[in-house]
């Protein structure tokens, strides 16, 4: 599923059926209220997409210029989606429609996608939940993909309000039931079209084979094994059907603990050195029972810690790093300063930009696991250890900091093929929770946590500081941020290989839903069992660990000794740390906000000159090649895939029609006070030398 | 300890020096213990040159450490005495505009080093004359001769009807701080002029910076008028800007933008200064753009100075870096900017600009507004005249366009190190009349002949030339980052890749295509050589180039 990508050149959906638009400002509304006749714009539904309700005469605003314009329409809501019908797509021109997305449309949001709604009320926005009393005037919608929808509902009919504010508050805010996902309506409905492209070998690991040809390919067989003692789920539904131990380890021990307490193969690196995982051992008061794990732990150290066996150092990621709860407080804070209401908000945080940004610690985190990468990294490579991640369940920092460290180490993970096939990997198949970290079904918000988003994140931060290291583009990151909320790809819906298996098996069965026994509710802050991992294990390992001062001088020494040397885009890779180089993710971010759009400007314009010269050194290539089998005449030149690419928006491909007019953008906010610098601003001017400075 | 004079020049240590040739001498060569703040005490072996001070390490491959020219330096102090207790606590703490070195000596006398490097650092001080007039390098390429305002004024069209050159300031006896020649409005009178002039402050009066190419709107510069407590008015002054107004004839105001706050245009009128008011010249409209002074700015950029150097502040770099206030004046001038460009050229009205006296906000914004106006200013030659012409200092604004410029970041980075090294002469003085009295033209080299005779270097493989493009940047904090390459250049932490490794592939694709246009032109030749006619035929090199260029 991994493999389709949402955006893309060719095809292209079908245009829609010109309709009448009415271009008034809302103070203009009440002159020809009368008059509007609305067209009916067809609404595109997918296969196995039901209409719930819809409301007329909607008028959704779209800022311009800095002030707002009213385009009137239809307002749905389907199982599938939220969408507004109203052609505002008149002006775009080839390029424009060539990448549009095929699946979301400018004006369809997900029900998933939707993040919080707010009506307003005699000018007042407030949060809508539940029941209401009185319905809004306007609806705004706040997107996890950051957009922000108004929609005014002054002239809708009373009972046409009623019903689709509440339709909407109902489908995207009540808990849902697993069942109830659209995309077991869509694996219904739709054709088989999930036939693998041959070309796209994305690796599932949802086989045996694919584990042996992964410790194959990093030539990890030499001391780890592929093991099937989970088939079926038999001994755990947190762990995958197949994964891979240490050869020497009976697969009764897998089974002592549920597969907890297990070394789990992540990554082999060329000098031999593995990277493992393990999940916590079930937290005991009894003495005996905690005798029992803590012989149990003896064996299992005695294990990976005999040769061939590398020395193990563990990385205890419930104790001695974030917590979920920081990621979470991070983004909730960072996400508001890209979810602005209207041009006066934006320049009104303009002023305090870099410390709202700072306040927000999301770029910290960020530096954070960026910087851990970095130190695992040391040890697997420069020291020779094995690197063993702990965490309650391996379900969340390890898959970030396992995938973080194999991209960084791996060149295979840097290809599309190569990313895919770890995202599969260590997240799909290491059983991070995306229905409860996403909040899918809404049963908990305390569950949510961006931790594949902060992943993104990362990867982007080292694919801009060196784009010529990976295959991959950053807007394929933003579509893949993008998809966790689109549930037509069954990949990011699940919490485990075991609830998607069961279900998606169900359905195949037709056999009525039953809503799946969800797992018990695993809180995320429990920090005893964390303290058991590390009075457990760190006993004996901590003999085995350089003091912190002489880690932070090997972290230094192989940090800078890294960055001192020319890089190999084919070999190890480093990001950059420093403060000033962890930089917002701003085609992310920024990409829906007019204000921030640089006409003609931004990365794009040289990435696009990039693939025009590409293009065309292809093209006489041919020309070359023609020329040298046959003396016709010249094939005609191949239309240019961006004819334009100097006008292009910094915004290309997202957020095409937020501005079409070449007015600059001014702000509207004044100067902040100087402070101490105020008796320099009344001095006057006079010749100064600069030199001073 | 004696130095030791120019034996030890060989070609190993000093290649750079070897393009100056018989212009500079070793005055020092010792060894030194160099604090250095990134990687602490290195042994070094220290060489002053009347123009530079070098510092080779003695330790790890005699990699060069330091490399500043003397005009760099702005603070020379003697630290501890003789008998100073402690390691490296006697020596010299040598301040530079850029960074900061101490050097230190275990057991010598720095004395002689000392006065050395205060005479030749600060050359005027001591009768010794600047090294830019010592300076015999040659170039191909004279970059005195890039700007010539009389040919500058005709590619914009003047003189034309509207808009005369006048040769009244030929001995700067008009405004000494004006050059010789000025765009005036073809209806006013040399005379006209002389008493304008009496009410701009240092008789800095309006004058044409830059004019459009086809609605004829002009960005006038001009110094603060002389209004004071009183209020005074000036009728010549009043029906000048009017002059200036109707040169235009598509809207009935003038725009005036007074680039200070507003409190600080008011309180200059105390000293004699102050702004146009409304009662006094009804036809225009004023506008206070909130630039603020020098001081404030140089106070700002100190501070940027204190959060890079020597440690660059890690988690809280954004708050710190918010605190210095610098982008914050970047954003205001360049907002100030777009208002005159998007005046200008939509507004379809005529600007002038002033602040106070009118050379340093008023150059950095007609300078500013006229890059995003003019695509010409975008070249490598447009620019050089554009800053010999405007006088402007600049941050990294334009780094959202990396398509729209002939010239790279070294391009700026180069001219912003020769701004205080006094190899060139170039920035030397602080006006074309004193420029002229010391023959700067015929005793200096220019900078521009360096760059110009090494352009590929300065170059942007990126740059799409288009003709008549207004640019506009987006005067957000969102979009403005520390220039890092250039603020941060020292610390061997931050170390930029050079050159960019998309720009390098880049260059390769660019050389791949004109390897495959060379053969392609070569089999093309070849097939119609072996076609009977051996006359110039339809597909002959000349015809075919320009086909395979149509495509860009």
């Amino acid at each position: 599923m991994l493999g389709k990508g949402v955006v893309g050149g060719g095809g292209g959906t079908k245009a829609p059926k010109p309709s009448f638009v009415s271009y008034v400002r809302p103070e203009e509304i009440h002159t020809n209220e009368k008059e509007v006749t609305e067209k009916e714009v067809t609404l595109h539904l997918l296969p196995g997409e039901q209409l719930l309700c819809e409301a007329s005469t909607v008028l959704k605003y779209v800022q311009e210029d800095s002030c707002q314009r009213g385009i009137y329409g239809k307002l749905v809501c389907t199982d599938f989606k939220i969408a507004f019908l109203g052609d505002d797509e008149s002006a775009l021109d080839n390029d424009e429609t060539q990448f549009k997305n095929k699946v979301i449309g400018e004006n369809d949001i997900t029900l998933h996608c939707v993040d919080q709604i707010y009506g307003v009320f005699d000018e007042k926005k407030k949060p809508l939940f539940g029941q209401l009393k009185k319905y809004p005037e306007k609806l705004i919608i706040h997107c996890k993909d950051l957009r922000v929808f108004h929609f005014g509902l002054r002239y809708t009919k009373e009972e046409e309000v009623k019903r689709i504010v509440s339709g909407i508050i109902h489908h995207t805010q009540a808990p849902k039931l697993l069942k109830r996902l659209f995309l077991f309506s869509y694996a219904t409905a739709a054709q088989n079209n999930t036939a693998t492209d041959p070309k796209n070998h994305t690796v599932m690991f949802d086989t045996l084979k694919d584990w042996c040809w992964e410790l194959e390919r990093t030539k990890g067989n030499v001391k780890y094994k592929a093991v099937s003692v989970n088939e079926g789920y038999k001994v755990s539904d947190r762990l995958p059907a197949y994964f891979v131990v240490p050869t020497p380890l009976p697969e009764e021990d897998v089974r002592c603990f549920q597969g907890r307490g297990i070394p789990i193969w992540c990554w082999s690196c060329h000098n031999g050195c593995a990277l493992l995982k393990m999940s916590a051992l079930p937290k005991e008061q009894d003495d005996g029972l905690l005798q029992i794990q803590k012989s149990f732990l003896d064996g299992i150290y005695k294990t990976v810690h005999r040769p061939p066996y590398e020395i193990v150092k563990t990385e205890d990621l419930s104790s001695n790093f974030l917590s979920l709860q920081d990621i979470q407080t991070a983004y909730s804070k960072f996400k508001q300063l890209f979810l602005i209401d209207n041009s006066t908000e934006f320049w009104d945080t303009d002023i305090k930009w870099f410390s709202l940004l700072e306040s927000s610690s999301w770029l910290d985190i960020i530096r954070r696991c960026l910087k851990k990468a970095i130190e695992i990294t040391e040890c697997l490579e420069a020291q020779n250890m094995n690197v063993l991640l702990l965490e309650e369940n391996a379900s969340d920092l390890c898959c970030l900091l396992s995938s973080l460290v194999q991209v960084m180490m791996d060149p295979h993970c840097r290809t599309r093929v190569g990313f895919q096939s770890l995202v599969q990997k260590e997240w799909i198949m290491g059983g991070h929770c995306f229905l409860d970290r996403c909040n899918h079904l809404r049963q908990s918000d305390k569950e949510e946590v961006p931790v594949f988003l902060l992943f993104l994140d990362c990867v982007w931060q080292l694919a801009h500081q060196h784009p010529p290291a990976f295959d991959f583009t950053e807007t394929y990151l933003t579509v893949l941020s993008d998809s966790l909320y689109i549930p037509i790809f069954s990949t990011f819906f699940f919490n485990s290989p075991h609830q998607k298996d069961t279900n998606m098996h169900q359905r195949q069965l037709s056999l009525p839903l039953t809503q799946s026994k969800s797992s018990p509710k695993r809180g995320f802050f429990r920090e005893e069992t964390d303290h058991l991992i590390k009075n457990l294990l760190g006993k004996r390992i901590s003999k085995l660990i350089n003091s912190s001062d002489e880690l932070q001088d090997n972290f230094r020494e192989f940090y800078e000794s890294w960055h001192s040397k020319p890089t190999d885009y084919h070999g190890l890779l480093l990001p950059h740390i420093e403060g000033p180089e962890i930089k917002v993710w701003a085609q992310r971010y920024l990409r829906w906000i007019p204000e921030a759009q640089i006409l003609g400007g931004g990365r794009v314009a040289t990435m696009s000159k990039l693939l025009e010269m590409m293009e065309e050194v292809e093209h006489l290539q041919e020309k070359i090649d023609e020329r040298h089998h046959s003396q016709g005449a010249l094939p005609a030149e191949a239309p240019s895939l961006l004819r334009s690419s100097a006008r292009l928006s910094s915004l290309f491909p997202f957020a095409l029609l937020q501005r079409h007019s070449s007015k600059p953008v001014l702000p509207t906010s004044g100067w902040k006070a100087l402070g101490d610098e105020e008796d320099l601003a009344k001095r006057e001017d006079e010749f100064v030398d600069l030199g001073d400075v | 300890m004696a130095s030791a004079p120019t034996s030890k020049y060989n070609s190993h240590s000093l290649e750079n020096e070897s393009i100056k040739r018989g212009t500079f001498f070793i005055l020092i060569d010792k060894e030194v213990i160099y604090i250095c703040p990134f990687n602490g005490p290195i042994k070094g072996r220290v060489y002053i040159t009347n123009y530079r001070l070098y510092l080779r390490s003695l330790e790890t491959d005699s990699a060069l450490i330091l490399d500043v020219p003397l005009g760099v330096i702005s603070r020379i102090e003697k630290m501890g005495g003789a008998t100073s207790r402690g390691e490296n606590s006697y020596g010299l703490d040598i301040t530079c505009k850029v960074r900061d070195s101490v050097l230190s000596y275990e057991g010598h006398s720095r004395r002689d080093m000392f006065e050395i490097l205060t005479r030749y650092a600060f050359p005027l001080a001591h009768s010794l004359p600047i090294f830019a007039f010592l300076n015999e390098e040659k170039f191909n390429v004279d970059g005195w001769m890039v700007y010539n305002p009389v040919e500058e004024y005709r590619r914009q069209g003047l003189p034309n009807h509207h808009w005369r050159i006048t040769f009244i300031n030929k001995c700067y006896e008009l405004c000494d701080t004006y050059p010789a020649l000025l765009v005036v409005p073809y209806r006013a009178s040399d005379d006209d002029l002389r008493r304008v002039a009496t009410f701009r402050s240092r008789n800095r009066i309006p004058v044409l910076s830059w004019i459009h190419p086809e609605n004829k709107t002009v960005i006038v510069r001009c110094s603060q008028p002389l209004v004071g407590m009183s209020g005074k008015r000036n009728k010549d002054d009043e029906k000048y800007l009017d002059v200036i107004r109707e040169t235009n004839r598509q809207i009935s105001k003038l725009t005036i933008y007074d680039a200070r706050p507003n409190v600080n245009a008011v309180a200059n009128k105390a000293t004699g200064g102050g702004y146009e008011s409304d009662d006094a010249y009804h036809n225009a409209e004023l506008f206070f753009l909130d630039i603020h002074n020098i001081h404030v700015m140089r106070e700002s950029l100190k501070k940027v100075k204190d959060i890079v150097y020597p440690n660059v502040e890690e988690s809280h770099w954004l708050s710190s870096l918010e605190s210095t206030h610098w982008l914050e004046h970047i954003k205001l001038v360049l907002t100030g900017a777009i208002q005159v460009a998007d005046k200008v050229s939509s507004g379809k009205s005529s600007v002038l600009v002033h602040c106070s006296d009118g050379w340093d906000r008023t150059a950095q914004l007609t300078s500013l507004a006229m890059l995003m106006l003019d695509s010409y200013y975008r070249s490598i030659e447009g620019f050089e005249i554009l800053v010999q012409k405007e006088w402007i200092s600049f941050g990294h604004k334009f780094a959202s366009f990396p398509t729209a410029f002939e010239f790279n970041e070294r391009f700026l980075i180069t001219i912003l190190d020769h701004l205080y090294s006094c190899r060139f002469g170039t920035f030397l003085y602080n006006c074309e009349s004193v420029r002229e009295k010391q023959k700067v033209t015929e005793r200096t080299v220019s900078l521009w002949s360096l760059i110009n005779s090494n352009k590929d270097k300065f170059k942007n493989p990126f740059y799409t030339k288009e003709i008549n493009r207004v640019l506009y940047p987006v005067a957000s904090m969102r979009h403005l980052e520390l220039w890092v390459n250039y603020y941060i250049r020292w610390n061997p932490r931050i170390k930029q890749q050079q050159p960019n490794p998309v720009e390098q592939r880049y260059v390769e694709l660019l050389a791949l295509r004109d390897e495959y246009i060379q053969r392609l032109e070569e089999l093309q030749l070849a097939s119609s050589a072996k076609l009977s006619d051996p006359s110039p035929s339809p597909s002959s090199p000349s015809q075919m180039m320009p086909h395979v260029h149509t495509h860009f």
